[in-house]
């Protein structure tokens, strides 16, 4: 059985959208993330498992022990706060060391732990600080080591970088990532953002509306969303309604032009409307000899977004981004010109509604 | 209004901007002249010819008489009199005014009537001077309602047992009825200011209810709640018409002398009138200065 | 949670009969001032004594200058020192909150030391008198005005909306009339009535400055010797306060708590 399984939960609210039928089963040191947009109920999954909701149906069993029903001062999950929520009153020692105190640990052990997390956060100086004389990403470091403190059995994240600048929310994650490897840590991460997501986790699960939507690696979650909801949160995307041409063949028709899919098109018929998705970097300029999935496009605009150039192609009546990374002996077409561009077959993704 | 308290509070020893040697003279101040000129006309001048006056002698010359003059029995009584109701009315006030403040604010008790008990506090905390010392001469008067409804009904004779409407703890429980409504108005948004995570945090590191309360709520509320009750001790400390109209000035407050020194000069001495009333800015300057070294730490702590 | 709720509501009881009680013994005094029946005889006698009505019109009076008085020296100064003189905004705001220090008893103590005599005999006039009375409210409501005032106008962030004005092209009067006080206007309102609600009962500076021609003095006197009459005042000044503080809500000045504090008429 898996270290930390999420039975069948729901959670009903009286005016918003809860959380239905949300199953998952994580293993011991693996890092999760609860990706979705606000109010798709990543938090209340996450604050139930802490035990701050209860949830209406459903069971959640930590390792091998059921704590659907426990208070939750007796689970033993540490919990970091998009807010940070360190205590004002107390110095940065003391609000690493509180837990230990509430457990009645003798005074030297509750000395000796709160030192090595101040040197696994690397704010060995600040022990006697307090909170407000840190800096954001200095709270929240040390929110994280109050939480690993108590050697809690699963940390739990609730949007910790969201109050924080672009570029500390990048290097505290790789911080908090290296952490949570170190100390072999089982950890859920809840966030909307799908980079942070992508670049931290060993699996996403995103929700959308109280509903997991799909649950994969960071590669599958990219690379093959299954919904069109996942397709369009994660990276960016074209999407496009299509014609089935060919089912067995997996060729659909755009605008008149032939497109070859990898995806399984064998439960539609010939006639049938299907949408397809493409990412914006998986078209290329036309290569020698390519046959397959070739069409034109019109320049209509270009976007220098640093290492990336984006094109936006006219193709038919639908608009379509094409991303090519930014070389000097790049030659770029010119806006009004008529490109003639390609995608692998793989590259065309049939969207399941 | 948060950040001026702590310009406030921070004003007296801020060290000038070097910059301001710098700059070109600047004549922008000419724009607050009105204002100055009101401020010193109307407030200053009148503090400082009190003061002044507290440092001279019948003929205008400087003298400490007046000064030493204020630690004789009689005034120094009327000193602990006025400081020992103004104490008493801040705590009780002070407590169950943050009960109830907690109360409303805690949840559990309908929208309705938390808001309309806020707006009653407003006008609770504005009702005061004469009309509330009536209002409280018909209630706990000797022919006041609850006194008369207690004897008969009862057989409690509020004054057999020694409560008297026109002593101290009449006086007292009279204040009450602003300084309770006071200390809601000003204790809620504290209150409000203690975050659900702290709690969160606290029951997620293990700590129940009351070691939450223990060792986060109360430490982090304690600056706001000691600087409320200071200011409902300034608040009582002032008020004169209340006392007066209760106690038709037989209780020996600072205010109710200093209101009999005006009508005529029962000190015998005017300039102890002056020292005597300067006497009170100087308590209640250092009692609002605490107020503020206060409010700011507990807005350091619970700003959002 | 369970458990704490019977505490909270112990509280809010404790309080309401607390806050009631009175006003309900005043309430009843006022109905009984024929023997043995119900009546509104106090309140029918107290509308018939034309000292009672004069004196509050002249309260009324007084209280509507001091926020005149009050408007035209904090707007202009605040809004000056937002735009010209940031650098003197602590020591106006400073100044601004010093009347908290000085009792009304020792405010009007000083005014009439210093006015009754000198330079400028204040008090020798009927309208010299009136005047220092007004100053002596403005003083005393110095700390709300200025914090109404202050709040109002960075709400609406002035110093931008002036530039936006002179870029439009508007004369000063212009930007004053048209742009900034429609603005502040709920914030001059809440300011308005909260002084309104100050200076009608107020006992202290009135009964040494201008004695029974104030509502304040009145209502005192009346209750040294006509009780029925004086349970009706008490009645219709509470009333009275209740309006003042709804209008405050209903122009939406929230968070005056502490405004209110230490001044009023107590």
């Amino acid at each position: 059985m898996s270290f930390l399984v999420l039975e069948d939960i729901s959670k009903v609210f009286p005016t918003a959208v809860g959380v239905e039928k949300f199953d998952l089963s994580v293993e011991r040191g693996e890092f999760i993330s609860f990706l979705g947009p606000s109010g798709c109920g990543k938090t209340t999954t996450l604050r139930m498992v802490a035990g701050f909701e209860s949830p209406t149906t459903g069971k959640i069993i930590l390792d091998g022990v059921d704590i659907t029903d426990r208070p939750p001062n007796q689970r033993n999950v540490g919990m970091v706060f998009q807010s940070y929520a360190l205590f004002p009153n107390m110095t940065v020692a003391q609000n690493i060391g509180f837990g230990l105190k509430i457990r009645k640990e003798p005074e030297s052990a509750i000395k000796q732990r709160v030192a090595e997390m101040l040197a696994l956060i690397h704010l060995e100086q600040k022990g006697n600080s307090f909170p407000h004389q840190l800096s954001g990403g200095q709270q929240q470091r040390v929110a994280l080591a109050r939480a690993l403190a108590i050697r809690p059995q699963v940390l739990l994240l609730d949007e910790p970088l969201s109050a924080l600048d672009a570029k500390i929310r990048v290097s505290l994650r790789a911080e908090i990532r290296a952490i949570q490897r170190q100390l072999g840590i089982t950890a859920i991460y809840v966030t909307h953002d799908q980079e942070e997501a992508l670049s931290i986790s060993d699996r996403i699960v995103v929700m959308h509306e109280g509903k997991i939507e799909q649950v994969g690696t960071p590669f599958e979650i990219y690379n093959f969303p299954t919904t069109r909801f996942v397709a369009n949160f994660v990276g960016s995307l074209n999407t496009a309604e299509a014609e089935v041409v060919d089912p067995q063949g997996g060729i659909v028709a755009l605008h008149g032009i032939r497109l070859v899919s990898t995806s399984d098109l064998k439960e539609k018929r010939k006639g049938d409307k299907v949408m397809i998705a493409i990412r914006p970097e998986r078209i290329g300029f036309i290569a020698e000899g390519e046959k397959e999935n070739v069409f034109e496009g019109r320049v209509e605009n270009i976007t220098f977004l640093g290492s990336v150039v984006r094109l936006q192609l006219r193709v038919g009546e639908t608009i379509f981004n094409m991303d090519t990374f930014n070389r000097p002996s790049l030659q770029l077409p010119g806006n009004g010109d008529t490109i003639r561009v390609t995608c692998s077959s793989k590259a065309v993704l049939v969207l399941s509604e | 209004m948060s950040s001026n308290a702590r310009i406030v509070a921070s004003g007296g020893n801020r060290p000038k901007p070097p910059s301001l040697r710098k700059s070109p003279p600047s004549f922008a101040w000419l724009g607050v002249l009105p204002f100055l000129l009101f401020v010193v006309l109307f407030l200053f001048l009148p503090s400082l010819s009190l003061f002044v006056g507290g440092f001279q002698d019948a003929k205008g010359n400087f003298t400490l008489e007046n000064i030493r003059g204020l630690f004789t029995p009689f005034i120094l009584n009327a000193y602990w009199v006025t400081i020992k109701i103004s104490l008493a009315t801040a705590l009780m006030g002070g407590i169950v005014g943050f009960f109830l403040a907690y109360a409303l604010v805690a949840g559990g008790v309908p929208n309705w009537v938390r808001s309309s008990l806020m707006t009653f506090c407003g006008v609770a905390s504005n009702f005061a001077g004469v009309p509330l010392a009536q209002a409280f001469i018909f209630t706990l008067g000797r022919v006041g309602l609850l006194t008369v409804f207690l004897r008969e009904a009862l057989h409690i004779d509020l004054y057999e047992q020694g409560f008297n409407l026109y002593s101290f703890w009449g006086l007292s429980v009279t204040y009450l009825y602003f300084q309770l409504p006071l200390m809601v108005l000003i204790i809620t948004p504290p209150i409000e200011g203690l975050r659900r995570e702290w709690r969160e945090a606290a029951e997620n590191l293990g700590a129940t209810s009351s070691q939450y309360w223990w060792h986060v709520g109360v430490p982090v509320l304690m600056p706001s709640l000691l600087g409320s009750m200071i200011l409902l001790f300034g608040n009582a400390f002032g008020a004169y018409a209340t006392a007066l109209s209760l106690t038709g000035g037989l209780i020996n407050l600072v205010t109710i002398l200093i209101g009999s020194q005006i009508k005529g000069d029962v000190l015998h001495n005017p300039n102890l009138g002056y020292a005597l009333a300067f006497g009170m800015v100087v308590v209640m300057a250092v009692v609002m200065s605490i107020y503020y070294v206060l409010r700011r730490r507990s807005e350091y702590w619970l700003k959002k | 949670m369970k458990k704490n709720l019977f505490w909270n509501w112990f509280w809010i009881f404790i309080s309401l009969t607390y806050f009631f009680i009175p006003l309900y013994a005043t309430f009843n005094f006022s109905l009984k001032a024929r023997k043995g029946e119900l009546s509104l005889l106090a309140y029918q006698q107290m509308m018939e004594d034309p000292r009672i009505l004069r004196s509050l019109i002249f309260s009324t009076e007084i209280g509507l200058l001091t926020i005149l008085l009050g408007l035209l020296l904090m707007v202009p100064t605040v809004y000056w020192v937002r735009l010209k003189a940031p650098r003197l905004r602590p020591v106006i705001e400073f100044i601004s909150l010093l009347p908290f220090v000085i009792p009304a008893i020792v405010l009007v103590f000083g005014l009439i030391r210093t006015y009754s005599g000198g330079i400028f005999p204040l008090t020798n006039t009927y309208t010299g008198t009136n005047f220092l009375l007004i100053a002596g409210y403005v003083v005393i409501g110095l700390p709300y005005l200025y914090r109404s005032v202050d709040a109002g106008m960075s709400a609406i962030d002035v110093v931008t909306l002036t530039e936006a004005a002179q870029s439009l092209g508007a004369s000063w009067p212009t930007i004053m009339l048209r742009v900034i006080i429609p603005n502040l206007r709920s914030a001059m309102l809440g300011a308005a009535f909260l002084t309104l609600a100050i200076v009608l009962g107020e006992f202290t500076v009135a009964t040494f400055l201008v004695g029974l021609k104030a509502f304040g003095p009145v209502i005192w006197q009346v209750g040294q010797n006509r009780a029925y009459e004086a349970s009706a005042l008490v009645i219709v000044s509470f009333i009275i306060t209740w309006v003042l503080m709804g209008l405050i809500n209903y122009v939406g000045r929230r968070g005056a708590a502490d405004g209110s504090v230490a001044a009023g008429p107590r």
